[in-house]
């Protein structure tokens, strides 16, 4: 029990996907400018993560080696296909505001490479962990960001008014920069930055 | 003009990095140095150029609701939209994969120089991405999203050439110690994309 414990805390923090192993910035950084996306997108990636990883180390002894990269983007662009089927279904306004965003899971690096780093070696059930363990770990950078960027961007916080409005009396703006894509970049460049800060105080 | 106007809006304005964060990861993990990078860059453009089309045929007389009437007039009412993302990823991954064996057998040469890369763009966002985008802004032609896919990649390659230029040399910079290498390139890539916001608008 004790090592499925490391499995799970290992990359919510210490090697954390996006500001450690620099795997799925790709698809993720645009749905950051408002909280909800932001929180959708997270929890898909979680359970996509988890679930092809579990299924992966299912069947990881029949994949012939040469075509396993093809295998696997079947898998989870199966499993993508349902969670967009899902949002549709029950979650419109946000499946809009994701637009293609949420089809880009499938090439979402963290994905593939705990496939290929952790589903084809090991036993199902760590896989499932460490999948969703890996989900949870992007979607918590994605949360921050976007806690960030909505909070100065838009003075709001899951659509509802944060700020007072005495504050905007008073002279307070949003400040616009953060809602553009450049600033989520920066911001996790900071983040990087203040992680590398606390893991070297850790080292030593 | 029309044609020349939708190319330069793909390179500067739509950029496929700093606009939507799309190839993310193969640009900071290979902009190490500007050799490497352009090789990568021009294999995405390669790719992009040719599956991009390849996509809108298929979205044209298979995907779309309705798109299978040219079969049979029975077929009208079939939608195949949820196929949209499989489908794709399908093309994009064997058409890498056959690339790759093409290249391997005719060119040797640009095999060792472009080789390790063909297989990491099958899980190149930006290559998955410019197919969804091209099904979401539904071009009337072929040749517009041929024009749109080569487009996106070249603005992909001015992108890693650009910030791998700007990491060669930033190697010679006095960088605060926790904020090197990754840290810092995301703030230059944050820097690079405000500067490429101020191609926006342009028309022609």
């Amino acid at each position: 029990m004790a090592m499925d414990k490391k499995i799970f805390t290992t990359p919510i923090l210490k090697s954390n996907p996006i500001t450690v192993l620099v795997l799925g910035i790709c698809s993720s950084l645009a749905v950051t400018v408002k909280l909800e996306p932001a929180l959708v997108m997270a929890v898909s990636v979680t359970i996509v993560t988890g679930l092809s990883s579990f299924l992966i180390s299912l069947i990881r002894k029949t994949i012939p080696n040469r075509i396993r990269i093809i295998v696997q983007l079947v898998v989870v662009a199966m499993f993508v296909i349902l969670i967009q089927q899902i949002l549709k279904a029950y979650a419109y306004d946000v499946s809009k505001q994701l637009s293609v965003y949420v089809g880009l899971i499938i090439t979402n690096c963290i994905i593939m490479g705990r496939i290929e780093a952790f589903g084809l070696n090991e036993k199902p059930l760590p896989s499932l962990v460490d999948g969703l363990a890996n989900g949870l770990g992007y979607g918590l950078i994605l949360v921050i960001v976007a806690f960030i960027r909505e909070l100065f961007g838009s003075g709001t916080l899951l659509g509802i008014q944060v700020i007072p409005q005495s504050f905007y009396e008073a002279g307070y703006m949003n400040n616009g920069l953060f809602i553009m894509p450049p600033m989520a970049l920066i911001l996790i460049g900071c983040f990087i930055w203040i992680q590398r800060i606390f893991q070297k105080e850790e080292s030593k | 003009m029309e044609t020349i106007s939708l190319f330069v809006k793909s390179v500067f304005v739509d950029n496929m990095i700093f606009a939507y964060f799309l190839g993310m990861c193969s640009f900071l993990a290979v902009s190490k140095n500007v050799k490497t990078s352009a090789g990568l860059g021009i294999a995405v453009i390669f790719v992009l150029g040719i599956t991009l089309p390849i996509n809108y045929l298929l979205n044209k007389y298979i995907l779309t609701p309705g798109a299978l009437i040219w079969l049979s007039p029975s077929l009208a009412d079939i939608d195949l939209s949820f196929l949209s993302f499989i489908i794709f990823i399908a093309v994009i991954a064997s058409f890498t994969q056959l690339v790759e064996m093409i290249v391997e057998k005719f060119s040797p040469s640009l095999y060792s120089s472009l080789g390790i890369f063909l297989p990491l763009i099958a899980v190149n966002c930006a290559i998955l991405g410019a197919s969804l985008f091209m099904q979401e802004k539904a071009f009337a032609t072929l040749g517009e999203a041929t024009v749109y896919g080569l487009g996106s990649g070249f603005g992909w390659f001015i992108a890693i050439v650009s910030i791998a230029a700007i990491r060669e040399k930033i190697t010679y910079s006095n960088v605060p110690k926790a904020l090197q290498g990754l840290g810092i390139t995301f703030i230059i890539s944050g820097l690079m994309a405000i500067a490429f916001m101020s191609f926006m608008g342009i028309k022609f």
